[in-house]
């Protein structure tokens, strides 16, 4: 099949559409990188510079110690963190129901995580809103890690489900002939043999409660608790918009996306594939 | 629990009592494991969105409570009479739902191709085409919005140089672009959900199929008219679904790139939503916006179902 296909057409229809397409995407990171390390001065010079003539850290250090990104990155990383753990406890438990035991009102509890998937994501702002103003906690990241666990636990609950339901049952009645009660049983020999999923489940997480926007700018009203979109937001927001800080911001931000996705990308495409196709 | 529960008690009338308790708490084990996970989505998922239904009768505004209280529909009726917005809004949000859904299928479907294909770092060229799909929507507004401007935009000065245009565009002020400079800014994130999709359905394509097809001397184009896009078809119908949904909702790109303007333009219903949000003080108006848009999503799921299942019977 290979060789019947000249050099001309691999060409057009394969090497040129493929590297447009990597284009197309590396582009604007290229792009953030090369003005992040550029002084105030040559960013607006022209003709553009495409690669920094005097290359500097300094946006860096702006961004991260006086606009506030060490602010947004700790509160980003403490609400990520705190949610991802939650949710992968919970969702291993309620997975574990799902895939070990029948019980009475499973159904209903299938179809109730079947249904959150239909509620769309703006309409929540609003009652959440009030919601946290009334218990007091608008502001504190309380009230964005329960937001957060409760939006991704519907699904993160069925990913777990498959997970589980992967790990023969035999080992853990073994483990409880030889002693162990249940959650000793789920503790020491499900667990280890989960981490892959609870990795994967806990990349995805992380990675939500990292780029939501809306509703943690509707529950934080004080620049001490943004998170990192949030301040990325205010900062171009503002009327003068220092693009060099800005730049440098953005890559702080991406770092740990990137990291983290590069990491788990085989799973999630195994993961999110697999999920879709149902 | 279920190999238990066939143990016949009556014959062991001795132990009978103990084990029945036992059995009895073991059955409350999975309701234990799935209270937290319930009682989490009912508190903060369900009874929220019932309080829309509620607040949405209500004039509920924060800077003058002393108004506050039960108004029936004259929330509704002053969308649908009054409003300048909301008409302009839903044209809108057509507007971005189909080009964006459209446009990141057609290209998820070449990219998730090009992918399929067997070449040297193939992984690494992977890794990087997803990679827009982990980025925020927020961080997207940032990157493209320092690709877009007037003054040290990189757009600006590649297309002077080709010759394109003669001086600078602001691209997100100007009426005649911004639509289209924010619908290519939330592709660059897009593609990649369907990519991934699409790739890990094409996987499960039997090669045999194509092999067959190649004796019977269809060249790729009929393959891929023939067998690739009908085994493709389930996948499509469900992301594309999910995607209107997700692309209705989505608004922290158009947010923060343009903030619904210039003159409105690029205010989608989600986006108008979330300005009286976050802006505006009433929240019952808020609210009546919110339960006309869960309304038109709910419609339009039903009858896409219906369609594409009538489509599946028919073939």
């Amino acid at each position: 099949m290979y060789n019947s296909q000249t050099k001309l057409d691999r060409l057009i229809t394969f090497r040129l559409p493929l590297a447009i397409m990597i284009a197309f995407t590396m582009f604007p990171f290229y792009w953030t990188i090369n003005t992040a390390f550029k002084y105030d001065g040559d960013i607006i010079k022209r003709p553009l510079e495409y690669i920094p003539s005097s290359p500097t850290i300094e946006n860096f250090v702006i961004a991260w110690s006086n606009v506030g990104f060490s602010t947004y990155f700790k509160n980003s990383l403490l609400i990520g963190l705190c949610t991802v753990v939650i949710v992968i406890i919970l969702s291993t438990l309620s997975g574990y129901a799902l895939s070990r035991y029948k019980f009475k009102g499973k159904r209903a509890f299938l179809l109730m995580l079947l249904c959150t998937q239909f509620i769309p994501r703006s309409m929540l702002i609003i009652p959440l809103f009030i919601i946290f103003k009334n218990l007091g906690l608008i502001s504190s990241p309380l009230s964005l890690i329960i937001t957060y666990t409760a939006v991704e636990l519907p699904f993160t609950t069925v990913l777990m489900n498959g997970f589980i339901s992967n790990v023969p049952k035999q080992l853990e009645e073994a483990a409880m002939i030889d002693g162990c009660n249940r959650l000793q049983a789920i503790r020491y020999v499900i667990f280890p043999l989960l981490v892959p999923g609870i990795v994967a489940t806990g990349v995805f997480t992380f990675i939500y409660t990292w780029n939501e926007f809306l509703l943690a700018l509707m529950l934080t009203n004080q620049q001490h608790m943004f998170t990192l979109p949030v301040g990325l937001s205010y900062m171009m927001g503002e009327f003068n918009v220092n693009y060099g800080a800005l730049a440098a911001g953005s890559v702080i931000a991406l770092i740990p996306a990137i990291i983290l996705f590069s990491f788990a990308q085989k799973h999630l495409v195994n993961g999110l594939g697999g999920a879709v196709k149902g | 629990m279920s190999v238990q529960s066939k143990v016949d008690l009556s014959t062991y009338p001795n132990h009978g009592n103990k084990l029945k308790r036992k059995l009895n708490l073991s059955r409350m084990v999975p309701y234990l494991f799935i209270a937290p996970t319930t009682f989490i989505i009912i508190a903060f998922l369900f009874y929220p969105i019932g309080t829309v239904f509620y607040y949405s009768l209500q004039n509920y505004d924060l800077s003058a409570p002393y108004y506050n209280g039960f108004i029936g529909l004259e929330n509704f009726a002053k969308i649908f009479t009054e409003d300048k917005l909301f008409i302009p809004s839903l044209v809108n949000t057509l507007k971005w739902v189909v080009s964006q859904v459209g446009l990141q299928l057609v290209f998820g479907i070449i990219v998730a191709l090009l992918l399929n294909q067997k070449f040297k770092f193939r992984g690494f060229f992977r890794a990087a085409a997803f990679i827009p799909w982990a980025i925020s929507g927020v961080l997207a507004a940032v990157m493209w919005s320092l690709m877009y401007n007037e003054h040290m935009g990189v757009i600006n000065d590649l297309l002077m140089r080709v010759g394109i245009i003669n001086e600078s565009k602001a691209w997100l002020a100007d009426t005649t672009t911004a639509f289209g400079a924010v619908i290519i800014a939330e592709l660059w994130r897009g593609i990649p959900f369907f990519a991934i999709t699409l790739l890990a359905a094409l996987q499960s394509i039997p090669e045999e199929l194509y092999e067959a097809a190649k004796v019977d001397g269809a060249g790729r184009w009929k393959s891929f008219l023939h067998i690739t896009l009908p085994q493709l078809k389930n996948t499509i119908i469900l992301t594309t679904l999910l995607r209107t949904i997700w692309e209705f909702n989505n608004v922290d790109l158009i947010f923060n790139l343009t903030g619904g303007g210039p003159a409105h333009d690029t205010t989608t219903l989600t986006m108008y939503i979330a300005e009286q949000a976050v802006h505006g003080s009433n929240f019952g108006y808020g609210s009546a916006l919110t339960v006309i848009s869960f309304g038109i999503l709910l419609l339009f799921a039903m009858f896409y179902l219906k369609i594409t299942r009538f489509e599946r019977e028919e073939g």
